[in-house]
């Protein structure tokens, strides 16, 4: 399969292109930039959730199911499931294709597994750039499936339009450690496993916890009382009595993602969420914040790219190291005489664009 | 402009009805810690789930643990479907588990790189992928 071909093949619907452009997305190989610049006109018609979770809460089982309900649908699917690897090998053990055995056989759902490589944040940019390349194949559904630990983590999911949280029953300890970071990215709160002992207790606790977390604002004066798993679906349905400009209360889903209950009740919450999104206006506050993030972390790998090729060039990081370990300078002095000249460079443009 | 960042990925797949998994189990492990990434299939899988899996995933190699004797229909039919999608040229496949001498002629005709019989040691195996990863 030659370079050329390669977005024309991806654009035909050629699977083996697909993966092998997400490839290169991800060994960050010559030539993926300008390939992923020139996938961005084709893009823009996917609807791309982020399901995130702490490990074992069942994210992989109910990514299958639905994927599977949406195949039902005549929807085709692609799935980015993302693996912790080991800090120390770089290894990694992809195992989420093992839940995910509801659309084997079937090409149009595709799933690919990926982790982490290299530097902080470069698999936010290769999970944003794999999704961009799914869209553009004409994937009218993408899920990206992670475990919802640390920043890192966060980001990733960002780079969905809907996000759904997934809490296992009877963690409510879980629940307060939830609190940070995770409740702020939530749109959907699901409850899986919900056959299970102390999945009201655990609803009860994330409805209360919503409920403070909006606490500050008119809507839960306005609105004490009203059971917010039963929100989002109003949101469409209420649409003339002007409350669709408020803000959007993550709904509670329960789910058994085992059986596939919940599931039909879940995507009618996730395209609510949607839909309340196109309405309210706040696609373009999302896609804006999006891209804004993507530019900036592209421009820190970049720079970064940059300098280690400059310290490389003039002898290594480690000689740098060795003369702060013998006391010689320290790691501040060091960084500003490195950055003077980008700084002094920098200087010279603002002036000249000024004049 | 960012420094290429290239992985081993390989697919370690357990094909038909052999329940046999430990083997693979060390292999995905051996392979992990060898800074490979591994995808691995779990049990019970048909020819054509491992082919839409090692096409989907884009896997430099594709390991196939076989231990029920029945390597002799199961592999020619995974090459076949990675040919069928283009990807049987350029993936290294191996296969590891039980299987007698007078088949493997047939099974490397197929297209298979290298069988791994009982006894092989890890580091052998790791050293063999290091070595023969198609270049892409």
């Amino acid at each position: 399969m030659s370079e050329e071909t390669l977005l024309e093949d991806l654009l035909a619907g050629d699977h083996r292109a697909l993966a092998r452009v997400i490839s290169k997305i991800e060994d960050r190989s010559p030539g993926a930039r300008e390939l992923v610049s020139s996938l961005y006109a084709h893009t823009g018609e996917a609807d791309v959730v982020g399901i995130t979770g702490s490990p074992g809460a069942g994210k992989s089982t109910l990514v299958d199911k639905l994927a599977e309900t949406y195949r039902k649908r005549s929807e085709t699917v692609g799935i980015i499931a993302i693996d912790p690897s080991s800090p120390y090998t770089g290894g990694a053990v992809l195992g989420d294709r093992i839940r995910m055995a509801s659309t084997v056989g079937d090409m149009d759902v595709f799933v690919r597994s990926m982790s982490a490589r290299g530097t902080l944040g470069g698999l936010s940019t290769a999970t944003a750039d794999a999704v961009k390349a799914m869209d553009a194949f004409g994937k009218d559904k993408i899920i990206i499936e992670t475990v919802g630990a640390g920043q890192n983590e966060i980001d990733i999911v960002r780079t969905a339009d809907t996000v759904a949280v997934l809490v296992p029953p009877g963690s409510g300890d879980d629940i307060q450690t939830l609190k940070a970071g995770i409740l702020e990215i939530a749109d959907v709160f699901v409850v899986n496993k919900a056959d299970r002992d102390g999945a009201d207790r655990t609803v009860q606790e994330l409805r209360e916890m919503i409920e403070l977390g909006h606490g500050g604002g008119v809507v839960s004066s306005g609105h004490h009382g009203v059971d917010p798993s039963h929100h989002g679906g109003d949101a469409g349905g209420s649409a003339g009595d002007g409350t669709d400009l408020e803000e959007w209360l993550p709904p509670i889903v329960e789910t058994v993602a085992t059986t596939g209950e919940g599931v039909d009740i879940l995507i009618e919450k996730l395209t609510a969420h949607r839909r309340y999104l196109h309405e309210s206006g706040r696609s373009v506050e999302v896609a804006r914040r999006r891209y804004a993030e993507e530019i900036r972390t592209l421009l820190r790998e970049d720079v970064n790219g940059l300098l280690e090729a400059h310290l490389e060039a003039s002898g290594g990081i480690d000689a740098l190291a060795d003369a702060v370990r013998t006391g010689e300078t320290d790691p501040y002095t060091i960084a500003d005489d490195v950055l003077e000249p980008i700084e002094r460079c920098l200087e010279g443009k603002e002036d000249t664009s000024n004049r | 402009m960012s420094s290429e960042q290239q992985s081993i990925r390989c697919l370690v797949a357990k094909v038909g009805l052999d329940g046999h998994d430990r083997g693979a189990h060390v292999i995905a492990r051996a392979f992990r810690d060898a800074g490979f990434e591994v995808i691995y299939s779990g049990l019970h899988n048909a020819p054509d789930e491992i082919v839409q899996a090692a096409v989907q995933e884009d896997v430099d190699v594709l390991g196939i643990s076989i231990l029920s004797g029945a390597h002799d229909t199961l592999v020619p039919t995974i090459m076949d479907g990675l040919a069928e999608y283009g990807a049987a040229e350029d993936t290294l496949v191996l296969v590891g588990g039980v299987v007698p001498e007078e088949d493997r002629a047939e099974l490397k005709a197929a297209g298979v790189s290298e069988i791994f019989g009982p006894g092989t040691s890890i580091d052998e195996t790791i050293e063999f992928v290091r070595q023969n990863v198609p270049e892409r």
